[in-house]
């Protein structure tokens, strides 16, 4: 760090301090007040959670400085790089390994197809067995990653080639209901919630530079219409792919 | 003790959840692009930043408001149960406290702040960061509250979601062109470190307490629900601006 930036960077988190206050400060009223007026109880352990809610806004203030000086400007380097160097083929294997790298090991989506896997069994949709409600958690997972790794690809297809991204939406949606008609009921549920679960912390920041990068340094496209969607993709994807895994175990 | 001990499980974790990241990035920065990284302090910097920002948040969370947040949801939920003619003041409770945790958590989740700060700055500020916040936050709010609704009732998810795409596809005719992608994409935002878990446990203890659900089959979906409705929420607060930009303009 150089003299210069350090005052810069004070000031940034200074300000990111008191946004961070500002943003949690509804759920903090909203749980004092429950808590207080409806089910009338004191706090169990107000040190603790009083020093936990000043981690929280600390946490979150770094988070959002750290995006704009590391993340950001990072994942948008990369995309002018790769748009300036203009090999498809390198872009496109880049953005699969993006989307199928930062899903396969997250640990909400590894968390929720264990759940998945053990309701599936329940259900008789697989046999319960450790080792088979194992087996099927990890395709269901790495079925979700594989479609989170496609979605990015054609994303960035999209942005490149200027597609419309209602029709590619639509279209994705229709092809869900139709698989909600034949995919065995007990992976509906899962299939659904797996759309919103996928797109973790690290990586929603990411792809949006990525793509609101690319779409600033293709000539004719727009950061805001083309550079956005990427996320969309990656959420609605999951849900079709599981359900046509869903269809195979079955 | 515990407190001690937690903060390098929580940093070692979070690192495992961002290093693989920045060597991704990294290996395509250096090795298929062939060139160095742009002001790498700084870049590297910002990733300790994000590192420990991350950690700090989660174990903060797990200390203040999850304990608390979780057995307020399992708690309003069992007295749900209990039946009688208080059974719709129960449920009103819980209704209430469905929306106001899906506005609250939402508002307070780091990457939608991320993505509407990208977004404010991609439109160059025509898009406010607050704004497309707080129109997120009160469609994860109506979504999670309906979906509380459907737990309780017992009402097929697929009969929500599919009424909820067509509601979608109409606006998506209908609303301004520029705000459709980030419409769409702030569906899978919202539901990630602040919301799920609350949410979940909202949704499980409804689902093993109101008779005649089991958590298998109605349990899940609430997160469907969370990210159906912001898209209704966004498109639609796009158009209420459009109309009203329209109505100020036949005025003059």
């Amino acid at each position: 760090m150089h003299t210069g930036p350090l005052p810069n960077l004070m000031k940034a988190l200074g300000a990111a301090l008191l946004s961070a206050c500002r943003d949690l400060a509804p759920i903090v009223i909203v749980i004092a007040l429950f808590q207080l007026l409806i089910l009338r109880q004191p706090f169990p352990d107000l040190v603790s959670v009083l020093g936990g809610l000043a981690l929280v806004i600390v946490g979150l203030a770094l988070f959002v400085v750290g995006l704009d000086i590391g993340l950001f400007p990072l994942g948008e380097a990369l995309a002018e790089e790769f748009a300036r160097k203009g090999s498809l083929v390198w872009l496109l294997v880049f953005a699969f390994a993006l989307g199928f790298g930062t899903t396969v090991a997250e640990p909400a989506l590894i968390a929720v197809t264990r759940e998945g896997a053990r309701a599936a069994a329940e259900a008789g949709l697989i046999e319960n067995l450790p080792a088979a409600v194992k087996r099927y958690a990890l395709h269901v997972r790495l079925t979700v990653a594989l479609s989170v790794g496609v979605a990015i690809v054609l994303g960035v297809l999209r942005i490149l080639r200027g597609w419309s991204l209602p029709m590619i939406v639509v279209g994705g949606y229709v092809l869900v209901m139709v698989m909600t008609f034949f995919a065995p009921k007990e992976i509906v549920g899962l299939a659904y919630d797996l759309g919103g679960v996928t797109t973790s912390t690290v990586t929603v920041p990411l792809v949006t530079a990525l793509g609101v990068g690319l779409a600033r340094t293709i000539r004719g496209r727009n950061p805001l219409t083309d550079g956005f969607g990427l996320i969309a993709l990656a959420s609605l994807t999951p849900m079709i792919f599981v359900m046509v895994l869903g269809l195979f175990v079955h | 003790m515990e407190l001690f001990l937690d903060p390098m499980k929580l940093l070692l974790a979070t690192a495992k959840d961002v290093l693989p990241v920045l060597g991704l990035l990294v290996l395509f920065q250096m090795v298929v692009l062939k060139k160095p990284l742009p002001r790498p302090g700084r870049i590297i910097f910002g990733f300790c930043l994000v590192l420990v920002g991350m950690a700090c948040f989660l174990g903060g969370l797990d200390l203040a408001l999850f304990p608390v947040g979780r057995t307020m949801a399992l708690q309003l939920a069992k007295g749900a149960q209990s039946g009688g003619r208080e059974i719709w003041a129960a449920y009103g409770w819980i209704y209430l406290f469905a929306f106001l945790v899906g506005f609250s958590t939402t508002i307070a989740e780091p990457s939608l702040i991320a993505v509407a700060n990208k977004a404010e700055e991609a439109s160059y500020k025509a898009v406010s960061s607050l704004g497309l916040r707080i129109a997120v936050a009160l469609g994860v709010a109506v979504g999670i509250t309906l979906g509380t609704f459907r737990i309780v009732t017992g009402t097929p998810l697929y009969i929500y979601i599919l009424a909820g795409y067509v509601v979608v596809a109409i606006q998506t005719y209908f609303a301004p062109r520029m705000i459709i992608p980030l419409a769409y994409d702030s569906g899978g935002v919202t539901t990630s470190t602040v919301t799920v878990p609350l949410v979940a446990a909202l949704g499980l203890g409804l689902a093993s307490n109101v008779p005649g659900r089991s958590p298998v089959l109605d349990g899940f979906g609430l997160i469907a629900f969370a990210s159906l409705f912001p898209i209704i929420s966004v498109l639609g607060y796009a158009q209420l601006v459009q109309w009203i930009v329209g109505r100020r303009n036949k005025k003059k």
